[in-house]
Parts: C-alpha cells; structure tokens; sequence
C-alpha cells in the first residue's frame, strides 16, 4: 500500500502546508475535530503530538500544550481511541510526533500496530539515536509501513546529512534554527546558504522546515527555500487564546497562505 | 567487572545518548574528546593540583571510633563533607570546567537540586572567569534560600524555572533547551552520572578520585585496600559512582547504594527510583525512571532536595539489574534520625543526603571482622532548618 505522505510529495512538489498540533489540546476530543477543520482549510500535511510531562526539545508554548492535555486526562492510548474515526474523515497524510519514552511504555510492536490500524502514516521521533532505529524500530516500521522522519539542523554536517537522508522516509525534516520550538529566530539569512548546501546533494528526500515559522513571511521564505513548513507553536498559540476552534483554524491558515505569495508557483 | 561505558556509550542496555539531533555537533564533541583530554597529562597535573590545593583533597578517611563501638564493627567516614564548598559535587565541576576550557566554550550552564552542585559551578566559573548560568526549581530556590545567595555572591546568574513540578527535573530540561539555543559557545556541566553520553562516564570517572584514595589510606590505616562494605546515598548517583568505581574488580567489596524512599516506599511519596519506577528514556539516557502507566515521569518526594530525581544513573540501573551492587533504601524518618545520632555520637554533622547512607547502617548486619566504608557525601550546613524542627518535633513529642 502506498504510504499518503509519498502520494502527497509525489503531486505536490512545492508549498507544503504542514501543521502541528498537540493531541488533547486545548480540550479532551478536540483533536479530531481540529484535524477536519485543517483539511477543510486546505493544509497539507498534519502532525499530531503525544503529549509528554518533560518535552526538552521544546519552548514555553508546547510546553504549555502539553501540560494542558495531561491535565485533560490524555495519555497516548486515549489519543489512539480518539483517533479510531480518523480515516472515515480524511485522507491527508498525518504523523505522530513525540518522545521516544511514550512509544516505549507503550510496547513498540504494540505502538506500530496501532499506528498502522489508526491510519497513521508517518512518526518523528527527535530523541530517537539512529543506531537504536536500525536495531529497534526499522522491521516494525517497514512492517506496518510507518514513515520515520528524521531530523537535521543548520549545524549537520554533509556526512550526516547523507547518512539521514539515507535513511529518513517521505521527507527531512529541517530545524530552522539551534534553537527550541516556537523560537523568534525566523527563516535566518544563514540559511540560504545551508539549503544551497542541501540542493547541491541531490538528497532522496524532499525537505520540510519546522521550529519557529510563525507567520505568511516565514512561510514563504521557508517555501522559497525549501518544499514546505510546518507551523506548531504560532497555531498552538492562536488555539490558546480562543475560546473555540470553529473559524479559528480556518482563519489561521488563511492568514499563512494568503498574503501573495511571491513564490507561488 | 568493568564500571566504564562500552564503544556506543552503554552500560548493558542503559544509557547511551537520546538527544535531539540540535545537539548532536556538541554531545559528539565531547564523545571523542572526553578520554583524550582527561588523560592528557597536563590536564591531570592542572586537575589534581586543584583537588589537593583548591578542594583540600585528599579528604580524611576517618575511623568513626563510637559509631563503630555502636554497630560492633569498624566503620570509616569518607570525608566528602570536608571539600571546599561542601560536597563532593566540587571534584566534577573542577573536572568539568577544565574540559570546558580546553574545548574553548565561553558559558557555563547547570542544573540544580539542593544547590550543591549550583554552587560547585558558580565556585569554579569564578574562578576560571567564565560567565555562569544556574537553572534551579522555583521550588528549591525557595527551600535552598542559603545556596542561591552563595551563587549570586560567586557571581552566577540564578534561573527560576516555573515549569513542571518546579524542581530538578524541570531545571535539567530547562538546561538542556539552553543548550539547545546556545549549542556553539556553551558547555553544560551536568551534576550528576546522569544524562547521554559521555556524562555518565565522565562524571564517574571526575568522581571515582573517592574511591582511588579511599584505597591508598585504608592501605595505610588497615594494611589492605579493601574494605568488606561501601555505603553510599543516591539520587542521580554521583557520590556512589565515585565511591564505588575502583572496586569495580574487588568482587569481594559489597557496594551499597542508598535511595531515598521519603514516606515510605508504598506511600506514593518516595524517589526510590530502582522499586518505584522502571526502564525508560529520561534527559537522555536510557535507565530506571518514575514514570506512571503513559511513561510520563512522575514526582519523586524526598526530603532532601539533592535525592529527589525521577532517574538514576545508568550505571546504578546496570549495577542493581547484574546484582553488583545492593541497593537499599531509607526514609525521611531514618534519614534524620541518622544525621542526628551522628551529630551526637561523632560531632559531624552530614548533609540530609549523606545521613542516607549512615542510616544503612541498620538495615545491615555486621560481623566484627568488617571494614565499612560509608562516602559522606556532604556537610549538613544547609540543612540546619530541617534538622532545628526535627529537634523541635522531637523535643514536643516527649512532651506529650
């Protein structure tokens, strides 16, 4: 069976909406609903987070995201249950994203099944070591035909670079800056020269660039650079402040693509 | 039985370095540097002059003659508690900032509990004129009011951390995400055999000083470098890794560590990490770690703010599962009945930690024959307000 997310980089080569969102966040059961609202808004792509009590990767307004759905009672297995009818309403390409100890505490076999069964499609797991992937993680994700993202950085050597886009599945993902989730830094100008790095590769993967694209114009300089972005804390933050999700979440999306975008191709 | 990390950073299954690949640049660097500097001779020559003339080191072996009359048995004191800054946290932080210095980093970030290891940092950071950031639990600051103001005399900045449950959990993940942010120009000086590798390795291996000396004086005060027993507390396991370390082939030497079990250890209140919790990964590591049924990780309780860590370190996890140490553990109650007698019976007063390990003392059984090594971590000067209201209780309770 072919996994979404090749389907969607193999119709779609530029612009790719991706957008995170914690699981359980801001209400128990609100994930789903948030999940039809971003379809119908016209993304691309969707992340979901496991919540977890010590997410080290991440800044203030993830952080708060996922204190918020622990308080709602969330756990991983209750975030599987709500998601049992995501296939009935979408066909986008949605991963998991979270620490590697909640998909160890849930029994990895168990994890991928469950993935597979839910519909999932693709996984980021920022703490997973490669060497454990190989010995741990490759079978089962071959198996129940789950995606493993991985990560690189604007520090990542070429070396390492080739050695992740080896193995990475449906895209790379890239950190904008050395920094936390949600940071300030924008799509920094040191970065045209990483991504010139990138493209003279010839990498496997298409790239995705993640980690503080706030608004249009991180956008569309990320998607000038590279094949799309994801948004997680500025859409976090705009769930945070609202009371419900209904016309937030198309207003948000709107807001991120709309303004022209001189690199619309 | 070897107590050092295999080629890929492990201890058996446990440890190993789960960071995200942000820090990957710096946690490499220190992987394939950390061995060729540490035995770089003018790196020990410069390392060893300041434990002996900076620290105080050697630390005294001291044969604890009424303790020992008390458990019919000879008992030795570690004397960790007489360091400069009072603990043993010191002989890392000095290890550390060496390290720091030859990789050519310019900020110096930590974490903190008690604040032990805070003011171990801020101490070294003034001294080698480096700029020092401490992350500490709101919660701790406000229990530990005297070692904040130690950091800020020294010259280190104080960062509260309002996050989580506010303790030293939540300032390792706040010191790791300043990391992240700060990757190029800053070395984070863990405080204990915690975190991905190399730290745990070379933690232990700054620590393990302890126990190299502790073998030269028993030599010289018993005639064999081996004791039957060494006892040691544990929160992330530093003092008990540096105790413990070169008796690592003396397979005759029982190695005791000591856990907090704060209320007890069915209470719900407890940071006994190796009964309470179980595998996982935690700050980058794989060992034992509190965590409910959803692998989130959960509040340990102890009393002492320098035992209350959710993990252990993968050596401890490694050690306790092959059966080379035993590991026991103790309540807040014992704790300080321990700390109490030993104030009274040998005029030490020990840090709330360290009287951990003294209050092994008995659960175990001793023949008259044994030589028992307890490592006292640390001196109970900044525990004096918990210790004045346990005086305090305790004079009510006779009272009444």
């Amino acid at each position: 069976m072919e996994n979404r997310i090749d389907k969607l980089f193999a119709a779609k080569k530029r612009n790719i909406l991706s957008v995170f969102v914690t699981g359980g966040f801001p209400k128990p059961e609100s994930t789903l609903p948030i999940i039809e609202e971003l379809d119908r808004a016209g993304v691309d792509m969707i992340e979901i987070g496991i919540p977890f009590s010590d997410p080290i990767a991440d800044g203030p307004v993830i952080q708060n995201s996922n204190e918020v759905a622990l308080e709602n009672g969330t756990s991983l297995k209750k975030l599987f249950g709500e998601l049992k009818m995501l296939r009935s309403l979408t066909e986008m390409p949605v991963l998991m994203m979270g620490y590697l100890n909640s998909v160890l505490q849930f029994g990895l076999e168990n994890f991928y099944k469950t993935c597979y069964n839910t519909g999932i499609d693709g996984l980021i797991l920022p703490d997973l070591p490669l060497d454990e992937y190989f010995s741990d993680h490759k079978a089962l994700a071959e198996k129940y035909n789950i995606h493993l993202v991985f990560m690189i950085s604007p520090s990542t050597s070429p070396e390492r670079i080739r050695l992740i886009d080896q193995h990475s599945r449906g895209f790379i993902y890239l950190v904008s800056s050395n920094a936390t989730t949600g940071n300030d830094n924008g799509v920094k100008n040191e970065l045209d020269q990483k991504v010139k790095e990138l493209n003279s590769m010839n990498l496997n993967n298409p790239i995705i660039m993640g980690f503080g694209i706030k608004g249009s114009k991180d956008f569309g300089r990320a998607c000038s650079l590279v094949n799309g972005a994801i948004i997680g804390s500025a859409f976090i933050s705009q769930l945070t402040e609202s009371a419900t999700i209904e016309g937030v979440v198309s207003d948000f999306i709107r807001s991120i693509t709309t303004p022209k975008n001189i690199f619309q191709l | 039985m070897n107590f050092s990390v295999d080629e890929r950073g492990y201890y058996g299954e446990y440890g190993g370095a789960y960071i995200p690949e942000i820090l990957f640049n710096n946690i490499e660097e220190l992987q394939k540097n950390y061995l060729n500097i540490m035995e770089d001779k003018c790196f020990q020559k410069e390392f060893e002059s300041l434990l002996r003339h900076y620290v105080g080191r050697p630390t005294p072996l001291y044969l604890a003659k009424n303790l020992s009359s008390e458990f019919k048995t000879t008992i030795y004191l570690k004397r960790e508690d007489l360091n400069h800054t009072g603990a043993h946290k010191i002989n890392n932080a000095i290890g550390q900032i060496l390290l720091a210095k030859q990789l050519g980093k310019k900020r110096i970030i930590a974490e903190t509990g008690a604040g032990q290891h805070g003011v171990a940092t801020a101490t070294v950071c003034a001294l080698m004129n480096l700029e020092c950031i401490v992350y500490m639990g709101q919660a701790d600051i406000e229990r530990q009011a005297p070692n904040v103001a130690r950091m800020k005399l020294l010259g280190a900045k104080v960062r509260p951390v309002n996050s989580g449950s506010k303790t030293l959990k939540d300032a390792t993940n706040e010191a790791i995400r300043d990391w992240i942010n700060n990757a190029g120009d800053t070395h984070y000086i863990i405080g204990s055999v915690v975190g991905p590798h190399p730290y745990p390795d070379m933690v232990a291996r700054f620590q393990s000083v302890i126990s190299k000396e502790m073998k030269d004086q028993l030599l010289n005060q018993t005639g064999s470098e081996l004791p039957t027993h060494v006892i040691a507390c544990v929160g992330g396991g530093s003092n008990a890794a540096g105790a413990f370390f070169h008796f690592s082939e003396n397979k005759t030497v029982k190695l005791i560590g000591v856990e907090a079990s704060g209320k007890g250890i069915d209470s719900g209140h407890t940071a006994a990490t190796l009964v309470a919790g179980r595998p996982g990964v935690i700050h980058g590591s794989k060992t034992y770690l509190m965590q409910n049924e959803d692998g989130q990780i959960t509040e340990p309780y102890s009393l002492s703010a320098g035992l209350d860590y959710p993990g252990i370190g993968p050596l401890h996890a490694y050690l306790f599962d092959k059966g080379r140490a035993t590991y026991l553990h103790v309540t807040d109650a014992e704790a300080l009945d321990a700390a109490f007698n030993l104030s009274r019976t040998e005029g030490i007063i020990p840090a709330l930690e360290s009287a951990h390990a003294v209050a092994a003392l008995q659960k175990l059984k001793f023949e008259k024959s044994d030589v028992v090594v307890i490592n006292l971590s640390g001196r109970g000067d900044k525990d004096l307000d918990t210790y004045i209201n346990y005086l305090n209780e305790k004079a009510d309770g006779k009272q009444d």
